[in-house]
């Protein structure tokens, strides 16, 4: 809202094709690993108990998984006993029966080992899932809290979607990784520890052979992921460009046809569109061939325990059961090394998110109430200004000894170009912005003895920059006061005649406005924020007239309105409206950020400058009188 | 209309196919040698054999590895070109839309089908091509295999199968609502923040910050609830899948060994089986996601399809043969709309009706009235944004439907309210892209619209790049460089939407001032809202409800024009109106 700032609304990309691994995507890295590790621990440390006895948990359930191949693999040994006695020669003598005994017994321990594993990897889930739910609920509720306690400069200066995607996107991102890549990570680490010491239980040199295949695919998952991450942010790159000239032209699609400029924009796009074609085919590419790739190491691996376990039952070395083990170990053995690969992206982006949020959570705060600060019941409305200071940026000065006096029941009309800076005053009066030098006071006390709460509940705003909350018109009305009644809300409507245009809705009082609430026009939402300002009953009146696209009768309705709000009280009007700066008491002049004329409109007339000049130019209609 | 696309590449796609066939015929056989190794050369400590049979399945994975290399980068080709194309075709037939097509559709929602809706189908084209010919493939010749190896022991799919995708689909169906509702959730913390930080001067001033806190903690605490049960119903999912594998793997030994001790198995077969009936149950579980999958595509190829399928109703005329033209005819600039009536399509009510006026070279024709009275709507018959409902408009007596588009668009020169801005150098901002327009001519515009004022403070000058959307400019400043723009071509007729209210009236009266100076032999119609600004135009045409009231001098309508009279009083007060 000040007109000061710039403000740059960003927009969060559109995510690109081609699904893929997190590894293969890469992502943000944080600027400070180390620092925001260690916030983010603060945040778990609460519940370190439960993640620890989660991890127990996670380490319990993959231990059991590692261990069930081993035991089944007993099964096949029992089983192949009895064959390999089948296949001697004289095994019409010996026809032994298969021990099923053995085997139920051995297959129901392994039965039992997956349904415990199966039911300890649950329980880790259902309860991280309330621990990271807890995480995060504080975490937005601190966010919450310094909302609340961040000054408005802090508003002004980011774009509000930045602001807004820190507290959504950014702790979503927190809580998945929490919910699943801690313990993934957890696992796979397990994993591969565990099936190297079951392998090498079973048998030394067999271990050493599999293990061959394991640099292989940590190399595979390096080289893919160097080259995926490139291609992807490419990718992202184009996409973002491609959807900038598709917002360009058909945002601005009535000049692009005025002019005929469709042409140039098709080879513009149709240029992009190939880049982006020739990045997101190579990245496709390459996520495919993930898979593949591990597999064929996968299928290599087999081989190689295979050939070197069969070798080495004929040897007589080790069973034909241990061979089976060692099989499914192999299998599951390149698994884990892209899930770790995946997961260490993951956290990455994770403490990037988090970065932003602490950043948040770290802004300096807004100076609170002095403790001997006070509460004024009624207040005339007497407005000084003393030797004000301000500016927003300490190289940009806008104020320097301002003195201002309003008597009380004064109109104050500032006037300017926009972007001249009339909100400032504003800002100052309301304490959105602390004054740097000189002092404000009503009615005798400095604005900075009074609570911030208590002052502006004297003050009342209308801005034309009309803002309305999603809820009916009654709640957004009765936002100027708590518990407000039925009657008191009609009777503030009525004032601001808003009343008839309200009723005349199909929904009345209770019409819910939305984000687009089409129904109803800019002027009628400003009426409703001055019977939001009628119903809060100020001593001082801030208002904002609006400029354009109110249609002329709520136009007349609007002016009734301010002129009755005002009637009886210090007013200071952001003015448009000749009539309003004519019956104004004191007018300021603004340009460029400050206050270069005060005066009535008569004294200013005949000083013949800034103001003057811009009464002849808006007023008297320039446009024929010179051509 | 997608199918259309892909046709193109029908040898890519021939080609995918038949490797994916491949792969998936080869994922098959390899249980197959691994079950021989057990079989002929482990049971019979047949090193050789296990040589043999491994060099083989060295060879075959290798083989599949390549088919799946190139299969990737067929299939990247076609659903990345497809995508390209459909990409291309989208926006092209977008670029021919006229102001009556793009209405029907928000452009939020075609800048969605350009990107996400195609990326959307790039996806399933990619999943399509590699997912639905390996999963059927794979099932089926799983269970061929399978069941070749041993019918019986094949048997306990009958079960798990069963157990598997009932479980996953009963998961499924609780979790699935549970996850809309919290994506409602999100969504309404995401109001309740936007609204903090966008009312927050509001909030403040009505010392509402306890308020707002409180409605942030209830969205957060409903959000929170919410997660957390779809959280840990999700956290079934994974220990389910398994643990139903794993039984069924436990299944098969027991089974099997029955058999075995029977003598109608062998102990590589049932290893086999194994390996088989896990691919096979893990197609269906594939084949199940590409049915959550397809939906979501379908409706994005529903979504293109809209656009693709429109037929644009304003066409150039320039292809036809035309009575009156002539290449070096100049345009005077005589705007006439004789009888003129508007209406959307399937509108009840015509926007304008029976408008008739002219409005000539060298006098400013000024029209006001109330918000949706038709006063744009007016503008944007001339430039053919839209075509009239009945009557015509002309131009030098001459039917706009008769104008070939770049006789018509170089004559006019346009700026709407809201200032249009794009990504370029001032420079390319105010050329536009209409190449006939020399440096001179674009410095000229500069200045008399006021650019050089603020661009010569950059070191670029009018060569300053601006950022998309404009953000490194202020308001005013893009609406200076949209007016220079319309100023650039010299154009026979202005129109200005609204255009000069978005100005400080310094600027505005500095612009206006240097403009209609030099300029004098140009029609010039103005839209406005301030009636200050309009007093002296040589005619004001005054709008209720879509019609003319009336039309005159202000000198002459406050005598004759109630409504113009009412206009006038809620502006101006009474000695500045007369």
């Amino acid at each position: 809202m000040s007109e000061n700032q710039k403000k740059t609304e960003q927009r969060r990309p559109v995510m690109g094709p081609g699904g893929g691994p997190a590894f293969a995507r890469g992502g943000e890295k944080p600027k400070d690993f180390r620092k925001t590790t260690k916030k983010l621990l603060r945040y778990l440390k609460p519940h370190m108990i439960g993640i620890i006895v989660v991890f127990v948990l996670t380490i319990a359930a993959t231990i059991l998984t590692i261990k069930a191949p081993k035991i089944l693999g007993q099964a096949t040994t029992e089983i192949f006993r009895v064959v390999m006695i089948r296949n001697t020669p004289l095994s019409g003598f010996l026809r032994t029966k298969m021990d099923f005994e053995k085997i139920f017994q051995i297959l129901s321990e392994v039965g039992l080992l997956y349904g415990i594993a199966a039911f300890l990897n649950f329980s880790q889930g259902y309860m991280m899932a309330g621990i990271t739910q807890k995480i995060v609920k504080n975490m937005r509720e601190d966010i919450n809290n310094k909302l609340q306690k961040l000054p408005l400069r802090f508003y002004d200066n980011r774009s509000h979607g930045d602001i807004i995607s820190r507290v959504t996107n950014d702790v979503d991102l927190i809580s998945n990784t929490l919910q699943q890549s801690l313990t993934q990570f957890i696992s796979g680490v397990v994993t591969i520890v565990g099936i190297t010491y079951m392998m090498l239980t079973i048998n030394v040199r067999l271990t050493l052979l599999t293990l061959i295949t394991l640099p292989l695919s940590a190399i595979a998952t390096v080289l893919i992921a160097k080259r995926s991450q490139k291609y992807f942010s490419a990718q992202q790159k184009y996409l973002g460009e491609l959807t900038g000239v598709s917002e360009e032209v058909y945002g601005g699609f009535p000049v692009v046809k005025a002019y005929g400029r469709e042409k140039d924009e098709i080879n513009r796009f149709v240029e992009i569109s190939e880049r982006l074609y020739k990045e997101s085919k190579k990245a496709q590419f390459i996520t495919g061939i993930i898979m593949p790739v591990m597999n064929f190491i996968g299928n290599l691996g087999y081989i190689i325990v295979a050939v070197g376990g069969g070798i080495l039952v004929t040897k007589k070395t080790i069973t034909v059961g241990d061979v089976q083990a060692f099989i499914q170990y192999s299998r599951q053995f390149n698994q884990p090394i892209m899930q770790i690969a995946n997961i260490v992206n993951m956290i990455q982006s994770t403490l990037a998110a988090s970065e932003r949020v602490f950043e948040i959570l770290e802004e300096e705060e807004e100076l609170p109430d002095r403790t001997d600060a006070i509460e004024l019941e009624t207040i005339k409305g007497d407005v000084k200004l003393e030797n004000v200071k301000f500016s927003y940026v300490p190289e940009k000065p806008l104020m320097e000894n301002l003195n201002i006096e309003v008597k009380s029941g004064q109109m104050v009309a500032i006037v300017g170009p926009t972007g001249a800076g009339k909100t400032t005053l504003v800002n100052l009066l309301m304490r959105f912005y602390e004054i740097q030098g000189g002092s404000i006071k009503i009615d005798g006390i400095d604005i900075r003895d009074i609570k911030k709460y208590n002052l502006r509940k004297h003050f009342g705003m209308v801005l034309q920059d009309t803002w309305l909350f999603s809820g009916t018109i009654k709640d957004n009305i009765a936002y100027g006061k708590d518990n407000a009644s039925e009657e008191e809300i009609i009777t503030a409507a009525r004032m601001a005649h808003a009343h008839h245009f309200i009723m005349a809705l199909p929904e009345g009082y209770d019409t819910l406005i939305g984000e687009d609430s089409a129904n109803i026009s800019q002027g009628e939402k400003q009426l409703i924020t001055i019977a939001r300002a009628f119903l809060s009953n100020p001593d001082i009146l801030i208002l904002d007239e609006a400029t354009s696209n109110v249609d002329t009768l709520t136009e007349v309705y609007i002016q009734r309105a301010m002129k009755a709000i005002m009637k009886g009280r210090t007013s200071f009007v952001i003015a448009h409206r000749l009539s309003t700066i004519k019956n104004a008491d004191i007018i300021l002049v603004m340009n460029e950020g400050k206050i270069i004329e005060i005066g009535k409109h008569e004294e200013l007339l005949t000083r013949n400058g800034f103001y003057a000049e811009l009464y002849r130019s808006q007023f008297l209609g320039a446009m024929v009188e010179n051509a | 209309m997608v199918f259309k696309f892909a046709v193109k590449y029908w040898h890519l796609i021939l080609i995918t196919v038949v490797l994916v066939a491949v792969q998936s015929l080869i994922s098959l056989y390899l249980p197959d040698l691994m079950s021989d190794i057990v079989d002929k050369g482990i049971t019979k400590g047949d090193v050789d054999y296990i040589w043999d049979v491994g060099k083989m399945m060295l060879l075959v994975s290798f083989v599949s590895v390549i088919a799946a290399v190139v299969a990737s980068y067929t299939s990247s080709v076609v659903s990345m070109g497809l995508g390209r194309d459909l990409r291309n075709a989208v926006f092209q037939k977008v670029a021919s839309f006229s102001l009556e097509e793009m209405n029907k559709f928000s452009t939020s929602s075609l800048i969605t089908r350009t990107t996400n809706d195609v990326i959307q189908i790039q996806q399933a084209t990619n999943m399509i091509l590699r997912m639905v010919v390996m999963a059927p493939v794979m099932a089926i010749g799983g269970i061929i295999m399978a069941v070749n190896k041993d019918a019986k022991l094949t048997g306990i799919l009958a079960i798990s199968l069963p157990v598997m995708l009932g479980g996953l689909g009963l998961i499924a169906a609780i979790v699935a609502p549970l996850f809309k509702s919290m994506q409602k959730k999100i969504d309404r913390l995401n109001l309740v923040v936007r609204e903090r930080v966008t009312g927050i001067r509001v909030i403040r001033a009505f010392n509402k910050e306890e308020h707002e806190k409180g409605r942030f903690s209830e969205a957060n605490l409903d959000l929170k609830r919410t997660s957390l049960w779809v959280n840990r119903l999700a956290s079934i999912l994974f220990p389910y899948m398994l643990i139903v594998m794993n039984f069924t793997t436990i299944a098969i030994i027991w089974f099997g060994a029955k058999q075995i001790d029977a003598g109608s198995l062998h102990v590589g077969q049932m290893m086999a089986v194994m390996q088989y009936v896990l691919q096979i149950m893990f197609s269906f579980i594939m084949i199940s996601v590409i049915f959550i999958f397809l939906p979501r595509a379908s409706v994005s190829a529903k979504r293109i399809k809209e656009v693709l399928s429109v037929e644009p109703k304003i066409i150039d005329p320039s292809n036809r043969s035309l009575t009156w033209y002539e290449s070096d005819y100049e345009i005077k600039g005589i705007v006439e709309f004789d009888n003129v009536t508007f209406a959307y399509p399937n509108a009840k009510e015509p926007v304008i009706n029976n408008i008739s006026f002219k409005a000539e070279p060298g006098k400013v024709t000024a029209i006001i009235g109330a918000t949706g009275s038709g006063k744009s709507t007016i503008l944007n018959l001339i430039p053919r944004f839209y075509d009239v409902t009945s009557g015509s408009v002309k131009i030098d007596g001459i039917d706009v439907k008769e104008i070939p588009f770049n006789v018509l668009r170089k004559n006019i020169g346009y700026a709407t309210q809201k200032p249009i801005i794009f990504t370029g150098t001032i420079r390319e901002n105010i050329r536009f892209g209409r190449n006939w327009i020399t440096d001179e001519m674009v410095e000229r515009a500069a200045d008399i619209a006021q650019v050089l004022e603020f661009a010569s403070k950059h070191e670029e000058g009018i060569d300053y790049h601006i950022e998309q959307a404009g953000l490194n400019l202020s308001g005013g400043q893009k609406q200076r460089i949209s007016l220079a723009r319309a100023i650039a071509g010299l154009p026979k007729i202005y129109l200005f939407d609204d255009t000069f209210s978005a100005l400080d009236f310094r600027t505005d009266a500095k612009i206006r001032l240097r403009l209609f100076k030099e300029s004098k032999n140009s029609t010039v119609i103005v839209v406005a809202q301030r009636v200050a600004t309009i007093l002296n135009a040589d005619q004001i045409i005054v709008l209720k409800d879509g019609e003319i009231v009336g039309i005159g001098t202000h000198s002459e309508l406050m005598k004759s024009c109630e409504v113009y009279k009412e206009i006038v009083y809620s502006q101006l007060s009474t000695e500045e109106a007369m």
